[in-house]
């Protein structure tokens, strides 16, 4: 078998090469070969291909991107920004807290199960690679509709993937979403976000310095799995014939994981590491050259050293496989024994690859044949960058005029026929209860699950005495983001900061995962713009910082992209968590009022989307600083027991809400509709800038002066009340004079859509 | 009071049991799967979790693990052992406990808050509870169907071995609603749904597990 080394590239600079076929551009191939002064080698253009590729250099989000920098309000709170693994905010009393979320989207629909299984070991190495403990999962999930034939395949399966990877991995999951649209029918969007914490003195951070330490390369063996293209350059370089079509997903082993974040975690808190690095996109080209980049420059690799489950992969194929459940450490010569042997106790596999060097170069080799020559900063961190051409499409305006006016599209108008929309709304795939999926999920492992799905934000204790905790909520409404992408995204940062304010935690920082179409289409690449335009502009209004995310372009069906589906993470902080405010009503009696102002506002709704298959108009207009003095109500409400129970109104409106909380606390109510309203308005508009809230009757008070305090309209809106049903025996919600629901019936309509579809 | 809680090698809820111990008022000892010694500890916790991944059968390596041959010899000669969840899996493949616990009947993991009644309160881990006392404490687990033969069931009847039954719902279509099983001499105990995670308001659904941790405790101080 013949190797394509360093010195036969210089003698043969004209022998041609499969760059295309792995996904460069001739331009992109031609800037290597100046790089390099020659042709770069097989495994140097297998490197730089993976590298290069939109998923690992961002090479068309970079531009748009640099504004979560350029505009990130001022903050003593961010420990570590963008570009490592993970941001990590200081949370307070010696805690700092890591989260981010990433998109594992292709691989889930090829193969749901390890597709969605995979993203979550991803994501959870990521987290442990800043040297946090991670402490609870979370999975924002898309899918076509709900009877569609092809979700009830993808649907199962990924829902068993999360469940299997993250059951097995002892990370509760609390929360996420699961919405359906028809844009996501052919390809499902699976992101998974991991939140862990540590020590502030615990922070790593993936850099290999210190001239002769060693590189480490532990965890699960390297094998064929999820090489993806290079299959092209292997047969092409060495034998044709040999068949070379690898599996592209690759497949996960939790039980690995697991062993990996307890020897991880130990060798980091006994001081024996450097710096440290996960394996994931592009493998040991990913993490060699990042670790080299962000150090002293310099790195030197035994690749043949490298364990295998396959003794026949070529030395590009081990370049850039990924195989999952590996980490990459730098441990100086004088700890490797003592690594060594915390890494033994765990049974896991090491072996030291290569070294640190000062030679400003990444060096490997393949049994005493030099393979790959290269800068390593051309690799990791300065790969091509595209200012893509974007335009507002020429659909944008029509879609925008066709708002979902009373003439346009018919609402119900009597009681009846309201009545008759609340149970079908309910009964709605994207209103329905969850826990047909939930349920599948443990949220309790690890003992400090405080607040999780259906919860509007889940919330983590962090530290056992003194009661620190988080909260984290994901949200995007992607029916909004396509009538008004800036619009529709502040609107998704305004839905996840409500609901982390709502738990009673302040929000801190802001993660995404930007699920878009192809970059090359210049409407998707507009909507891109946008979204990130509106995102940075809405982080420095509220003042918390982006602290980290993720890109997922060419989300689409032949040339049709999915709903611009930029989802937004907020994280927040409760110094105490057992001041949480529940969604469950607490006490008979307790006053029902409604936070802010509602609007009608249906374009987008879930009332226009599950009634009328309706999408156009303009999103419901988005006020930060309303935002702003909402959660400032909803927090200190918290905080100084004002609020008994709260509730961010978002789909479906103030009369899902109001079902929600009674049938998580298992008491009915009485609802009033303000004499100045619209029914169907107040009972299904999706206004945003609200919440409703519960209140004790002698709180009442002290909670009108909180709001006057804050210049916040609240509106009285009905009473938690157990009697009502009282002769029927049952709990029921009263809406106004106009009708009854016992709680059978809301349970009938709210609980059996995803086990009919999927059970 | 010391009780040791064994980690193996994908052992999950290994603190949670660690931090009931402690609210019960205990001392919780941390032992190691590989360490065949247990440390003069008074009891024995097998927690949670998916020890070696379930891979082979739930329980089937690690029921090898060089602690085991110690467990097994200690209960063999009286110490209270209680397994939860992969540890009564553990158990079961340790011949401590008679029976198999098979794949949930519908196939899914599930996560669900449990309502048990407690059957039998003379064993050392349920002598805080009442006879007949109905509980609420998650449930979570994908291999919980408890299944045996016809003769050793009517034996586990017939001599008030089952100490908790599964009431409203059956999670995971275990034989006669059975959700803990004894030994005839009541040390060892072995339990598919999770007390550990009900033993404070804030993170649990009821408070109603710490019963179990309580009832070792005093059994000790009894003895």
């Amino acid at each position: 078998m013949s190797i394509d080394t360093v010195s036969q590239a210089a003698q043969t600079p004209d022998r041609a090469q499969p760059f295309a076929e792995l996904g460069l551009k001739a331009d992109e191939y031609q800037r290597i070969r100046e790089i390099l002064d020659r042709r770069p080698t097989s495994s140097e253009l297998a490197m730089y291909s993976v590298m290069w590729s939109e998923h690992c250099s961002y090479k068309s989000s970079k531009v748009h991107l640099k504004q979560f920098g350029d505009k990130a309000p001022k903050t003593d709170k961010l420990l570590v920004g963008i570009g490592e693994n993970a941001g990590v905010v200081d949370i307070g009393q010696g805690w700092a807290v890591t989260f981010k979320v990433e998109s594992h989207n292709h691989p889930s629909y090829v193969e749901p199960y390890q597709g969605a299984a995979t993203g979550v070991g991803g994501i959870v190495r990521d987290i442990i690679s800043m040297g946090a403990r991670p402490l609870a999962i979370m999975d924002p999930l898309r899918f076509g509709p709900a009877d569609a034939p092809d979700t009830l395949r993808v649907l199962p399966g990924i829902v068993s993937g999360i469940g299997g990877y993250g059951n097995c991995l002892g990370l509760p999951n609390i929360g996420g979403e699961i919405i359906f649209d028809e844009s996501y029918a052919g390809n499902p969007l699976v992101n998974a976000l991991c939140i862990g914490a540590m020590r502030h003195d615990e922070i790593h951070l993936a850099s290999a310095k210190g001239v002769g330490n060693l590189v480490v390369l532990y965890g699960a063996r390297t094998g064929g799995d999820g090489i993806g293209g290079v299959s092209v350059l292997a047969s092409e370089t060495f034998d044709a014939d040999s068949p070379a079509k690898r599996p592209s997903v690759q497949v996960g082993d939790p039980f690995m994981e697991k062993l990996l974040i307890e020897a991880t975690l130990e060798v980091l808190h006994a001081g024996l590491v450097e710096g440290i690095q996960d394996l994931g996109g592009a493998g040991i080209s990913c993490a060699t050259s990042e670790l080299a980049s962000n150090g002293d420059g310099g790195m030197h690799v035994w690749l043949d050293r490298v364990l295998l489950r396959d003794a026949t992969l070529t030395p590009e194929e081990i370049l850039m496989s990924e195989s999952q459940e590996r980490m990459c450490a730098v441990v100086s010569p004088e700890n490797i024994d003592a690594f060594m042997v915390i890494i033994n106790k765990w049974d896991v596999e090491a072996v030291v690859i290569g070294e640190v060097t000062d030679s400003g170069r990444l060096t490997v080799d393949w049994h005493g044949e030099r393979i790959v020559d290269v800068p390593p900063r051309t690799v990791a961190h300065e790969g091509p960058i595209y200012e893509r051409p974007y335009a507002r499409p020429d659909w944008q305006d029509a879609l925008q005029a066709d708002a979902p006016t009373p003439e346009r599209l018919a609402r119900p108008e009597n009681a009846s026929q309201l009545r008759m929309t609340l149970l079908r709304m309910l009964a709605a795939p994207n209103l329905a209860s969850k826990a047909w999926v939930t349920d599948q999920y443990d949220r309790y492992v690890l003992g400090n699950t405080v607040l999780a799905q259906p919860a509007d934000a889940g919330m983590i204790r962090i530290d056992e005495e003194s009661g620190l905790g988080v909260a984290i909520s994901t949200d995007c409404n992607g029916r909004f983001t396509k009538l008004d992408p800036y619009t529709g995204t502040q609107l998704a940062l305004a839905e996840s900061y409500r609901n982390v304010c709502a738990s009673g935690a302040v929000p801190l920082a802001v993660t995404n995962c930007l699920n878009f179409g192809s970059p090359e289409d210049p409407d998707v690449m507009w909507q891109f713009a946008e979204a990130t335009r509106g995102l940075a502009d809405g982080c420095l209004q509220l003042g918390i910082p982006v602290t980290g995310g993720n890109v997922s372009f060419y989300n689409q069906t032949g040339s049709t992209a999915i709903l611009p589906t930029p989802v937004v993470g907020v994280l927040g902080v409760i110094q105490n968590v057992d001041l949480r405010t529940p969604l469950a009503w607490k006490n008979d009696g307790d006053i029902i009022f409604v936070l802010g102002d509602t609007r009608d506002e249906f374009a987008g709704s879930e009332w226009a989307n599950h009634m009328h298959k309706h999408l156009g108009g303009l999103p419901p207009m988005v006020d930060l600083e309303r935002e702003r003095s909402l959660g400032e109500v909803l927090v200190t409400g918290s905080r100084e027991g004002i609020l008994s129970a709260a509730h961010d109104v978002s789909d479906g409106g103030i009369v899902q809400v109001i079902v929600e909380m009674a049938l998580h606390s298992g008491i009915g109510a009485l609802i009033t509709i303000p004499t100045d309203m619209d029914r169907f308005t107040f009972l299904f508009s999706e206004s945003a800038g609200r919440a409703v809230v519960a209140v004790e009757p002698e709180q009442i008070e002290r909670f009108q002066a909180l709001c006057a305090a804050n210049d916040l309209p609240v509106t009285q809106i009905g009473v938690v009340d157990s009697t009502a049903g009282f002769a029927s025996q049952t709990q029921v919600v009263k809406i106004a004079d106009m009708f009854t629901l016992t709680f059978a019936e809301l349970f009938e309509a709210h609980t059996k859509t995803l086990p009919a579809l999927f059970a | 009071m010391r009780i040791g809680v064994v980690t193996f090698p994908g052992s999950l809820d290994d603190r949670d049991a660690a931090r009931a111990v402690r609210l019960a008022g205990g001392e919780a000892v941390a032992l190691w799967h590989g360490d065949a010694d247990l440390h003069k500890v008074d009891a024995v916790i097998l927690p949670g979790g998916f020890s070696y991944g379930d891979y082979l059968r739930c329980g089937a390596i690690s029921r090898f693990a060089p602690v085991m041959g110690e467990v097994v010899a200690a209960a063999n000669g009286g110490l209270p052992v209680l397994g939860i969840c992969n540890g009564f899996q553990i158990l079961c493949e340790s011949h401590l406990l008679p029976g198999a616990l098979t794949r949930n009947e519908k196939l899914h993991f599930v996560c669900r808050d449990q309502k048990l009644r407690i059957e039998d309160n003379t064993s050392a881990w349920t002598s805080s509870y009442a006879s007949g006392q109905e509980i609420i404490v998650p449930l979570k687990n994908g291999e919980g169907c408890f299944v045996a033969d016809e003769k050793t069931l009517d034996e586990l009847e017939g001599e008030g071995r089952v100490i908790a039954r599964y009431l409203d719902v059956n999670p995971n279509g275990s034989l006669r609603d059975i959700a803990g099983i004894r030994n005839t001499r009541g040390n060892v105990v072995g339990l598919m749904p999770h007390p550990e995670h009900a033993v404070e308001q804030l993170t649990g659904p009821t408070t109603d597990g710490l019963g179990f941790f309580t009832s070792i405790l005093t059994a000790m101080v009894n003895a």
